[in-house]
């Protein structure tokens, strides 16, 4: 099965992020890195991403046929979605221990959807 | 007219024989294999060209032995050594030639140290001759994570000592259980693909039923085995009619049963029957003689229930887990009545013998409607349609949700 493992920040996790120092804002992008090249060792990982700021985000739309965009920041949204974590693996549980070795899980940041099968067993 | 054979089957045929031949001869099963992987996607580009050569499996050997060797005068050189230690690894046992290097190449792939996923996808190349694209394509995933499975599983293999022999008797019968787990895994994926969706998803379960196919000709013995084989047979038999053409999925009871493979049919009986006469049962016979019974059935309504409850109460011993219960309560159903089986649903859950399961409300929905409770059933189903785990599946529950809102007639 595989599971997408979002990853959101909130005012407060922005705050926190933004007095670390350099030094523990690199141990912080090593962190991330060390779980990744993990995944990817076990074999799991299938895609990680971050995003770039929720300010450079266009929304699109679709007009008589035009496609229009409108800039960010979309201030109404207090939760960004910051990277995500793709991983293919045995459980749900497995899915859930990646995702609580995400330091956003400490701030209730982190979710974890399944994927749908294009498939299906018999019913 | 006898059949000419396809290049993927003399390639698919010759990987695990070409692996084994180069063991013997080299050593080290995973430098072997990457050799072998490479002389296959040579052939697949030089063999349309130039043709297929008379004995394909010798071709691959020979390709293989220099890449090989290349890779030992690589890894050498890197090692600041010179290159006429070759020899030194040499291991000639011309008797060994005949020995039966695919069964051997197999359990090996599904050696007990070996995350399932890794067994896997080592297991389709190194034993299904597939190359790693391939196997990316099929399981929808990156190749590089299918690359990274089968180093990781070589690596594995290597740190856990094992050799390149077949195992001894008594520990072969927990080897052949993981390779027959492998072999259902790569199956299901391939069934539980949908109809239009990815090709290559369907010939996961030709892989596997080739593959079981194989093993059984090794081990004529085993009934799990036998069983295994016959059960996928038996269920690929009604491949055609499991999916509607709004691609939601076809309940077994409301099949177009005329458009089952008879053939596949009859081999699956015929396999489940030697089987249970043959040998001490198991799981995979029982599931097997399941849809051994079902496929009898000229029409939903002559199935013999009474016959299925019996081999899911054996199932339920034999391997207990909450599809077999599932499965079960349907089959009570049939039986002894909706209430009966809602009952035992409730009992289950309650005592803790059934953990909660993304079906338990699908199953519970066709209970409540059988047993007249429109109302319960149509919120059974939009609920079981809200935790489907699959599009199709998603899609049939929510047609029966909204049919039953259509009769209910607000």
């Amino acid at each position: 099965m595989k599971y997408l493992i979002l990853i959101y920040s909130n005012p407060m996790s922005r705050a926190l992020w933004a007095g670390f120092s350099p030094t523990e804002q690199a141990a912080g992008f090593q962190y991330y890195a060390a779980l990744t090249e993990e995944l990817a060792a076990s074999g799991e990982l299938v895609v990680a991403e971050a995003l770039a700021d929720v300010a450079t985000t266009k929304r699109v739309h679709l007009r008589d046929g035009q496609t229009l965009t409108t800039d960010g920041p979309f201030a109404e949204a207090k939760e960004h979605l910051m990277g995500i974590y793709l991983v293919q693996c045995a459980s749900l549980e497995r899915a859930v221990a990646i995702a609580g070795r995400i330091p956003e899980a400490e701030y209730g940041l982190v979710e974890v959807r399944p994927i749908m099968a294009l498939g299906g067993s018999d019913m | 007219m006898t059949p000419v054979p396809r290049l993927d089957d003399l390639l698919r045929e010759a990987a695990p024989k070409a692996i084994g031949a180069l063991v013997r001869r080299f050593g080290d099963f995973a430098a072997c294999e990457d050799a072998v992987q490479e002389a296959l996607l040579a052939a697949a580009t030089q063999w349309p060209v130039d043709g297929v050569p008379d004995n394909a499996t010798a071709w691959v050997v020979r390709v293989a032995s220099r890449r090989r060797i290349e890779i030992y005068r690589a890894d050498e050189a890197r090692r600041r050594r010179e290159a006429l230690v070759v020899a030194r690894d040499v291991r000639p046992d011309p008797d060994a030639e005949e020995a039966d290097d695919t069964l051997t190449v197999l359990l090996l792939c599904c050696h007990p140290a070996l995350t399932v996923p890794s067994q896997v996808a080592l297991t389709l190349r190194a034993v299904g001759g597939l190359t790693t694209a391939e196997i990316a394509r099929a399981f929808l995933v990156p190749e590089a994570t299918i690359a990274q499975r089968v180093s990781r599983a070589k690596q594995r293999i290597k740190d856990a000592g094992a050799t390149f022999d077949l195992p001894s008797l008594e520990a072969r019968s927990a080897s052949v259980e993981a390779a027959l787990g492998v072999l259902y895994l790569i199956f299901t994926e391939g069934h539980n693909a949908s109809a239009g969706s990815v090709v290559h998803r369907r010939d996961l379960t030709v892989e596997a039923i080739r593959l079981a196919r194989q093993l059984r000709a090794r081990l004529p013995g085993d009934g799990e085995v036998a069983g295994l084989l016959a059960l996928m047979v038996l269920t690929d038999a009604r491949r055609a009619a499991r999916l509607g053409l709004d691609c939601a999925m076809v309940p077994l009871a409301v099949q177009d049963r005329r458009t089952w493979d008879r053939e596949a049919l009859t081999e699956g009986v015929a396999l489940i029957q030697w089987a249970l006469a043959h040998a001490p049962v198991g799981p995979y016979q029982v599931q097997a003689a399941i849809a051994a019974v079902h496929a009898e059935a000229t029409h939903a309504e002559a199935t013999d229930w009474p016959q299925i409850l019996g081999l899911y109460d054996i199932l339920l011993r034999l391997s207990p887990g909450p599809m077999v219960s599932l499965n079960r309560a349907v089959a009570v159903a049939m039986v002894h009545g909706p209430r009966a089986a809602l009952d035992q649903l409730d009992a289950a859950l309650h005592d803790g013998t059934l953990a909660v399961h993304h079906r338990l409300d699908a199953v519970r929905a066709h209970l409540l409607e059988q047993d007249g409770d429109r109302n319960g059933a149509q919120q059974c189903f939009e609920r079981a349609a809200r935790r489907a785990l699959s599009m199709p599946e998603r899609q049939y529950l929510e047609t029966q949700s909204e049919r039953l809102k259509s009769i209910g007639g607000s």
